[in-house]
């Protein structure tokens, strides 16, 4: 095997690490981009979807468990949500640095109900035998490459919750109250939106697609009570690149967060690649604080 | 924020006067109580003080940062670790003849000192390094992204990302760092035996002597204009900056400040436990040390103190017997001192005083109270 298929291959890496990200971090970058607020439980949500599809492939084995668990989870995570922004981030939303702490409690709290539920150890989610393979290139230059079939199907889970959000937002008039209140928030309510049932919204839409991040993340090692978290941190260094709830944004700076982790990584190793990434991210702020997408505004105090 | 920028602590102001002979009677009295601890307690109870205190420190400088200058940083375990490191790694080599490396580096095959243990062997550059490392690297980490203007949520968000990498770095970089196992096993320190009673009692007093004079140092300092324009700045940044004020600055002082604090704190607490490890300088212990504050007070440095203390006496008291549970209260701990009590244990202290004598008088001397 030469440095091609290596190559080829960590930019494919990149690239399913990168849908990885755009599914965990989307929810962020919209709340955040309607309420100025971050979830630090998001991650749970994470932990949520996989311990959901876990559950529903005891209730439905066979090739097309995975199928199912993956309502499951985004209801179960939306669900979860809801309970969370009413009751919490609702009371919040003008104190977005409280947020962050009240949110990490329930996390902490989430975390220790699945070690007392599940154990520490985690769950195993088995891949059905469509999903268990992996195709190889046979000639040519990129002659040794192998892909798992997994990390195809996380890609193409990405590709269809970018598509179906950005028509929801682009074509719907739900995305259009969402880009209303996006954009200007005290315009849109003056108009007569329901800001609070938007932000309800966005907020459980987010949480549902982090619950099916957690099922494709499920499909590649054990689901732990902990497994959120390794996700989470690079999803937040995404809102920070991405730019205010710009749907573009996030999936751009996913795709920059995810090629130059597994990039870097052909050089050195996991723990200085993260070094290498927050001095990457603050580099980028030097250029453009403002993200990697900015919605035009006139308001100055965001 | 409902206080107004001159008021430092909810007794400052109008009643500042009146209030002086009490609430000089009652830090004077604590202190005193903790200069006898040596003889009140027991030796294990004393280290654990001491500990307490050494993070106390800490927690007083996100008094700074976080309640005065509005800057939240999830990060502080990073300078709290550079602190740790630096006087461990001193430690470490102090023991060893010349030219023998520390045993995990002779474990792990290395044959040569890396370089950036070199000077470490220097007392003085220790010592140095214990706070000039994490305020250096503080500066200019929070130069580079304040003058960015990125902030607020930004800032914490980075700052968790920051620590994440030092701990993996630590833990990855095994043959250097020790591993997840950090540095433990020191016997002196300068030529003074450690684990004597009378080095744990030298060492507590510096504790406390260094607790209060932060105390008085960063209470003079909040008072001060330098205080105002920070308080100012949290609550109005872009307004700052239309009266011809540069933000960044400031917040940069204020950040350096507490990440210096949490490099003592560091150190002092590597000194009383005998170790420094990854364990106390990640994402989780980081943010743990913005809950000690949000307990206490975030703008009351007494808060600071007293919410360091009381977390982690409970942290100690409830974790070694229902392990499972601490972590379920420290959840709730987050999320109700956060929605029900943003003032903290001080603001609880401020609002009975208001309630009760205070209320009325301040109805007398400013008219009606809020």
């Amino acid at each position: 095997m030469g440095e091609w298929p290596l190559i080829a291959g960590q930019v494919f890496n990149g690239f399913s690490v990168a849908s990885l990200y755009v599914l965990a971090a989307l929810g962020l970058a919209l709340s955040f981009g309607l309420m100025r607020v971050i979830n630090m439980a998001h991650g749970e949500m994470l932990m949520l979807g996989g311990y959901l599809a876990y559950l529903t492939l005891q209730v439905v084995p066979g090739p097309l468990g995975i199928l199912a668990a993956m309502p499951v989870a985004f209801l179960g995570a939306a669900a979860v949500g809801a309970v969370l922004e009413t009751t919490l981030i609702k009371r919040l939303s003008a104190r977005p640095l409280d947020t962050l702490l009240a949110t990490w409690g329930v996390s902490l709290i989430l975390q220790q109900a699945a070690r007392n539920i599940f154990g520490a150890i985690g769950v195993d989610v088995r891949a059905p035998q469509w999903l268990n393979h992996a195709y190889t290139v046979q000639s040519g230059l990129l002659e040794g490459l192998t892909i798992p079939a997994t990390r195809l199907f996380i890609l193409a889970v990405a590709f269809a919750v970018m598509g179906a959000l950005s028509l929801l937002l682009a074509r719907t008039r739900i995305g259009l109250l969402v880009r209303a209140v996006n954009q200007d928030r005290g315009m849109a309510a003056a108009a007569g939106i329901n800001v609070r049932a938007v932000d309800l919204s966005v907020f459980c839409l987010g949480t549902g697609i982090a619950g099916l991040a957690g099922v494709v993340l499920a499909l590649l090692g054990p689901v732990t009570p902990n497994v959120g978290q390794s996700y989470v941190v690079p999803a937040f260094l995404v809102v920070v690149l991405g730019g205010l709830g710009s749907l573009k944004g996030t999936a751009i700076a996913s795709l920059i967060v995810g090629l130059f982790s597994a990039l870097v990584q052909i050089l050195v190793d996991v723990s200085l690649a993260q070094v290498l990434l927050l001095l990457f991210v603050i580099g980028f702020i030097q250029f453009r604080p403002q993200g990697v997408v900015a919605v035009r505004s006139r308001v100055l105090d965001a | 924020m409902d206080m107004s920028l001159r008021k430092n602590t909810p007794l400052s102001g109008p009643l500042a006067g009146i209030a002086f002979g009490r609430s000089l009677a009652v830090p004077l009295a604590v202190v005193a109580l903790g200069v006898l601890a040596p003889w009140l307690v027991s030796a294990y109870e004393l280290n654990l003080l001491a500990r307490f205190l050494a993070m106390a420190l800490l927690a007083m400088g996100l008094v700074l940062v976080w309640g005065q200058g509005g800057v939240l940083s999830l990060g502080q375990g990073v300078f709290f670790g550079l602190g740790g490191y630096a006087i461990a790694m001193h430690m470490k080599l102090a023991a060893l003849a010349d030219g023998d490396l520390p045993d995990f580096m002779v474990w792990s095959g290395l044959d040569a000192l890396p370089w950036w243990w070199v000077p470490f062997k220097s007392p003085l550059v220790a010592i140095l390094g214990v706070v000039l490392v994490p305020g250096a690297v503080a500066a200019l980490f929070s130069w580079a992204v304040f003058r960015r203007r990125v902030g607020g949520v930004y800032f914490a968000l980075i700052t968790q990302a920051l620590a994440l990498a030092f701990a993996t770095l630590l833990i990855s970089q095994q043959p250097s760092t020790g591993g997840f196992n950090g540095l433990t096993d020191f016997q002196t320190l300068m030529g003074v035996e450690l684990g004597t009673p009378a080095a744990a009692h030298g060492l507590y007093w510096l504790t406390l002597a260094l607790v209060v004079g932060v105390f008085v140092a960063l209470r003079a300092l909040m008072a001060s204009r330098y205080g105002l324009l920070l308080r100012a700045i949290r609550d109005g940044e872009n307004r700052i900056r239309f009266l011809g004020y540069d933000p960044t600055p400031f917040k940069v002082v204020a950040f350096t400040i507490g990440a210096v604090l949490a490099g003592l704190a560091g150190a002092l607490f590597t000194l009383h436990a005998g170790v420094v490890s990854p364990a106390l300088v990640g994402v989780v212990p980081s943010i743990e040390m913005v809950i000690w504050v949000a307990v206490g007070g975030r703008n009351s440095l007494a808060g600071a103190i007293a919410g360091t203390l009381a977390v982690n006496l409970a942290k100690d008291g409830v974790s070694s017997a229902f392990p499972d549970l601490w972590l379920y209260a420290l959840g709730l701990v987050f999320v109700l001192v956060v929605t029900l009590l943003p003032g903290g244990l001080a603001g609880l202290v401020a609002d009975a005083g208001a309630a009760g004598l205070g209320k009325r008088l301040k109805t007398l001397i400013i008219g009606e109270a809020k």
